[in-house]
């Protein structure tokens, strides 16, 4: 597939949005779907419905068999060992509280640190907090440098032979940056150290191999990967799955249940309790098609080649601050404009139909050691062209206008 | 529309150059507004008189030109209002902010009408109203004021 013409495959380009051609740089928060993730949708409720994994009639049959073509589909693009590490969850952000809920109620105790960076996005920080309420668990910030980078360095500095866990971003949803997970990865090893990174930037923009990371958990966004929401990914080792506690408990996660005591299912189905979210998962098998189809190598490779132009193109108009400078750098441009603030840059450019998000991101420790209280970010994806970020360009100078 | 409407001259200019900024010495009552959305921080200082008059007031905080905007004009209006007086026109003008096409108070002066008025296009844009409100809502807290029960917009 080429990538001349990708935004046809995305139904939305099609359409005027408040009579504005979409120029669509908001992602890094969720990226649009193309047209066979939202045909699969349909077909599915419409010829192909029924519950997974219970009843054995023809059509719960045929749906447990898409379901788990999807697991696997998802196990080969990230290169996980075994099908059966992959689970399904609500979002990444369900994914960090399943590790944070099990690891931490089995293997955390007073005065133990959880080792985070200042990137970090809520999501993975507010779960580990419910710990120290609950367990009396400190939890450490490795520090953002002036790039926006936080380096292998300052991870082996915060870590302490009270360490238990490191929980890192793949890559920033704000300064961009790629932190080295795998080197990282190898020296919490060496210390007997766990890490689970957040991948939700990471596996929209990145090839992923999990077995060459060799890192023990890796939580993933489907709805920022051109797939549907309500739908996230853990990969775990098996190791961990099999070790940890159960999360949730309900239907389809047992073996036996009796009133004097409960047995538990096998994995995957040990983490997934009750009716989860099918449509989606199925769904999801195309988005993974659909990467693949274009290579998730050469979705990068345009990312990056973007992300130069938009630095460029930004770093030319001398009222914008780009954010972060890191070594390796994802899709994402983070920014301030001279005197104009990030709220009224988003709404002065909606009337173009230029889509940004403003604000913190959700990343409050980050903004705070920058000093702002909100930036304004236009983040890539796929679709996006050099004409998107020329249009943005011209947006802000219009800002800039305004306010002069 | 439009972003004249939204960004008018008067609120260009208290965004940019806000009156009654910063902390006074000797106030008395404080209160803050937070946009957990966007982060925005609006802090209200008040000298509250024995007769729950404003003697004197201002407002500390970083935000977008619209809550800027807001807090300045508020705090000029404000100042030197007796306490039903001070419900009476927040109420007023939240009520305008969210739905009323006018203000009705008969305490505000036309002039500041045409001031208050000029925060009104951000009807238009749901996302941006609580940057509009941010201030009076501080002020709201500072006043000790309640929120109706029956209706959650309005104090009591």
């Amino acid at each position: 597939m080429s990538l001349k013409d990708i935004k046809k495959e995305f139904p939305i380009f099609s359409n005027k949005i408040q009579n504005n051609d979409l120029v669509y740089l908001d992602s890094a928060n969720s990226s649009q779907k193309p047209q066979v993730v939202v045909d699969r949708i349909y077909d599915f409720y419409t010829k192909e419905f029924s519950n997974v994994g219970r009843s054995i009639h023809y059509l719960a049959v045929a749906a447990t068999n898409l379901y788990e073509n999807t697991r696997t589909l998802v196990q080969k693009y990230i290169n996980a060992k075994d099908k059966n590490e992959i689970v399904f969850t609500k979002g990444a952000t369900e994914a960090i509280n399943l590790v944070a809920n099990t690891f931490g109620q089995k293997y955390l105790k007073e005065g133990d640190e959880v080792l985070l960076t200042e990137l970090e996005h809520h999501s993975n920080y507010v779960p580990w907090h419910y710990l120290r309420k609950s367990k009396g668990v400190n939890i450490k910030f490795a520090e953002m440098d002036e790039n926006g980078d936080v380096t292998l360095e300052t991870i082996e500095k915060n870590i302490t032979d009270k360490t238990k866990i490191i929980a890192i971003t793949h890559l920033s949803n704000v300064t961009g940056a790629i932190l080295p997970v795998k080197e990282i990865t190898k020296l919490a090893h060496s210390k007997n150290i766990p890490v689970l990174i957040d991948g939700c930037q990471g596996a929209p923009h990145l090839k992923l191999d999990m077995q060459d990371l060799d890192c023990d958990f890796y939580a993933i966004s489907c709805h920022k990967m051109y797939g549907p929401t309500g739908l996230g990914i853990l990969y775990a080792k098996k190791k961990w799955l099999e070790e940890l506690p159960p999360y949730q408990g309900g239907g389809g996660m047992i073996r036996e249940v009796k009133k004097e005591g409960i047995t538990f299912g096998e994995l995957p189905n040990k983490y997934e309790a009750g009716t989860m979210a099918t449509a989606q998962v199925i769904a999801f098998g195309e988005s993974i098609k659909f990467i693949n189809k274009i290579g998730i190598e050469n979705i990068e490779k345009h990312e990056r080649e973007l992300t130069v132009y938009g630095e460029e193109v930004l770093r030319k108009n001398n009222s914008v601050k780009l954010i972060g400078n890191p070594k390796d750098k994802g899709s994402v441009l983070s920014f301030t404009l001279d005197g104009v603030h990030p709220h009224d840059i988003a709404t002065i450019l909606d009337e173009d139909g230029v889509a940004i998000r403003a604000g913190h991101h959700c990343c409050q420790i980050l903004h705070e050691k920058l000093g702002l209280s909100a930036t304004a970010r236009a983040s890539l994806g796929v679709y996006n062209t050099k004409e998107d970020l020329d249009q943005l360009n011209e947006s802000l100078k219009k800002c800039k206008k305004i306010f002069s | 529309m439009d972003l004249k409407e939204l960004y008018q001259e008067i609120i260009l200019d208290h965004g940019k150059n806000p009156r009654n900024l910063g902390k006074f010495e000797n106030f008395n009552k404080d209160a803050e507004g937070y946009n957990p959305l966007c982060g925005d921080k609006v802090h209200v200082y008040l000298k509250l008189n024995e007769d729950k008059e404003i003697e004197d007031i201002s407002f500390e905080g970083h935000g977008c030109a619209i809550s800027m905007a807001s807090a300045s004009i508020m705090t000029e209006l404000m100042k030197d209002k007796k306490n039903p007086e001070v419900k009476e026109i927040l109420n007023d003008f939240l009520d305008m902010i969210k739905q009323s096409p006018e203000l009705k108070s008969q305490l505000i002066k036309e002039d500041e009408k045409t001031k208050l008025m000029s925060l009104s296009g951000v009807k238009r844009y749901p996302m941006r109203v609580k940057c509009a409100t941010i201030a009076w809502h501080a002020l709201a807290s500072a006043m000790n004021y309640k929120k109706d029960e029956n209706n959650s917009e309005k104090f009591i």
